[in-house]
């Protein structure tokens, strides 16, 4: 399958501090790719940097086949980004809102009532499309940043952190959302986030990442057997048997990875 | 960058505090402008025709001030209140991450914010002089001549030009400074430095390069010319002269704002000569000019600031 993000050797360096280290990894047409770690790890700054929003101190990368550095503008146009806070312009309505996006992404009005309004039926904010933004409440800001990344009719879309400050049932029905997305459009995500025991559920693939470097990557499935195997040689079997027979959670694979450092 | 243009046009048009200054200003431009040609009026009537009396209706003082020095008091708060959170109110609030991941150039969202505050300053001027002209020609029975008129677009375009000064201003504290707060205070600051203090500082160190002797015409002379020189770079002290200037056809020169009563002014005029619109002109252009650069150099240290600024909101 062809890759929508292919990155190799990103490096940024901030001063001193490596915040992403040599980074290699691609993302597949289709799928959705995790890509998590905790607090500082580096992903938003690696997105910034697939959007062209951040120059990389060394490596490079290529987005839907284009250069971020290069041509910044064409994977703007092409791949729909939420950033970690989504903001709103909150005294405009929920569409005036999605049609300065529209517009800014030069598309006419005639076109893009009817994306708009479809955008917003698929994250179930119709009814409240006339609303200011400020009246809204955090989960419906974050569909509604999802909606506007329909907008663009993206073939990819990257999110940082979509479910940030969401509590359980909001997480579901956000992952739940870019779950059909992905099998009923077939758009490719990228998702970050430090919250591992939901959005396993719904990713294909995941990378992890710590202190800038990827420290795994692959299905669920591959990590946790990886694990089981580790865990195995390491612990001498410590732990409960329910672990080795592979119902081990990637929160454990988490915990293993960060420990060592 | 016009979609941009348009929604930062729309959003100084809707926003409270933009209607709030908008409607003071024309209240106290009216008010001045009505009690000033009250005053004219009954100085005039049965009087020989005066020439550019149509002009006094601004330069003329009303109960304290006359139109153009309240402009010139009035103005950079405007530019201030236009500008101070251009920048960072986006990037408080995540839209400007978001803004910069939309197929657009960064340097779009700060030249259309620019343009779109100095499209607005000139509608504001633009309708204010012309509802003030129309009072004007109503309350004092004058109808402006051709170079009067020309006069009066001359001063305009100085207007906008001095007001921008002070946007470009705000916009660069709003970009530099993250919290609106301290950008708002610091443009703010900046303001009463350079009206009050820049006059009163200007002397005190003319007076310490040059001090002054009484019996000594020519020290004295020499302290006033590098006071006048030092408060130049006030661009306050730089438009009040100019538009005084253009304003007002029997001044020659672009020093000292004397207030002159009505009654003196016309005298005067008998035993001076007019300055032709083109001499006008030719005085304040330098002026002109140096507003300009201002701005120009406002703006593109703000530019470059943003183009280098991390993306990250913090
Ligand atoms: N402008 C900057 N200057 C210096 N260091 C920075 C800058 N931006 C980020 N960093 C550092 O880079 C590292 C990676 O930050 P990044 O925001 O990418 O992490 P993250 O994985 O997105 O974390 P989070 O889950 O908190 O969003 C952090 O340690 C941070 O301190
Ligand atoms: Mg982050």
């Amino acid at each position: 399958m062809a890759a929508v993000i292919e990155t190799h050797e990103l490096t940024k360096i901030y001063g001193r501090q490596k915040a992403v280290d040599h980074l290699t990894f691609e993302v597949r047409q289709g799928e959705i790719f995790g890509f998590l770690g905790p607090n500082g790890a580096g992903k938003t700054t690696t997105i910034l940097m697939l959007l062209g929003l951040s120059e990389p101190t060394s490596g490079n990368s290529r987005v839907l086949g284009f250069d971020p550095v290069r041509e910044p503008l064409k994977v703007k146009e092409r791949v729909g980004f939420m950033p970690e806070n989504v903001g709103f312009y909150d005294d405009m309505t929920a569409r005036s809102n999605l049609q300065y996006v529209a517009r800014l992404n030069s598309l006419p009005d005639s076109q893009s009532k009817k994306r708009i309004d479809d955008a917003l039926e698929k994250v179930k904010l119709a009814n409240e499309a006339n609303k200011p933004v400020g009246a809204y409440s955090r989960g419906m800001r974050q569909r509604l940043g999802i909606a506007e990344v329909l907008i663009k009719n993206p073939k990819l879309i990257i999110l940082d952190e979509p479910t940030m400050g969401l509590d359980p049932e909001g997480i579901n029905s956000v992952l739940e959302l870019i779950k059909s997305l992905s099998v009923e459009e077939g758009i490719s995500v990228l998702l970050c986030s430090h919250l591992l025991h939901q959005t396993q559920k719904v990713c294909d693939r995941v990378g992890i990442l710590n202190r800038g470097r990827l420290v795994a990557k692959g299905t669920i499935e591959e990590l946790a057997r990886e694990g089981i195997q580790a865990e195995l040689a390491s612990a001498n079997g410590r732990g409960t048997p329910a672990d080795r027979r592979g119902l081990i959670s990637l929160e454990d694979i988490y915990m293993r990875y960060f420990k060592e450092e | 960058m016009f979609t941009i243009f348009r929604k930062e046009i729309a959003d100084h048009f809707n926003s409270t505090r933009f209607l709030i200054l908008f409607c003071l200003v024309i209240g106290v431009a009216l008010l001045t402008t009505y009690t000033v040609s009250m005053n004219l009026r009954s100085e005039i009537s049965g009087g020989a025709k005066i020439e550019y009396l149509f002009l006094m209706l601004f330069t003329t003082s009303g109960q304290f001030f006359s139109l153009i020095q309240f402009i010139a008091f009035f103005g950079p708060l405007i530019g201030i209140i236009m500008g101070f959170d251009a920048i960072n109110r986006e990037r408080s609030a995540g839209t400007l991450s978001k803004l910069l991941s939309q197929p657009v150039y960064r340097d779009a969202i700060i030249n259309a914010k620019f343009l779109a505050g100095i499209a607005t300053i000139s509608i504001m001027f633009v309708s204010l002089v012309l509802l003030l002209s129309g009072l004007g020609m109503v309350a004092i029975g004058v109808v402006p001549s051709g170079q009067e008129a020309a006069r009066l677009a001359v001063y305009m375009l100085i207007s906008i030009a001095y007001v921008g000064f002070w946007l470009g201003m705000a916009i660069l504290f709003s970009i530099i400074l993250r919290s609106i707060g301290t950008a708002a205070l610091a443009s703010v600051a900046l303001w009463i430095f350079v009206s009050f203090f820049v006059g009163f500082g200007s002397g005190l160190i003319a007076d310490v390069i040059a001090p002054t002797d009484q019996n000594n015409p020519e020290l004295m002379l020499k302290n006033a010319r590098i006071a006048g020189a030092i408060s130049r770079v006030s661009p306050v002290n730089l438009y009040s002269d100019a538009t005084s200037t253009i304003m007002d056809p029997y001044r020659k020169t672009t020093k000292s704002f004397v207030l002159v009563g009505p009654m003196e002014k016309i005298s005067m005029s008998r035993f001076n000569s007019a300055l032709s619109l083109w001499q006008s002109i030719l005085v304040v252009a330098p002026y002109l000019t140096t507003l300009v650069a201002l701005t120009a150099v406002c703006f593109a240290v703000s530019y470059l600031v943003f183009m280098r600024q991390e993306v990250r909101s913090i």
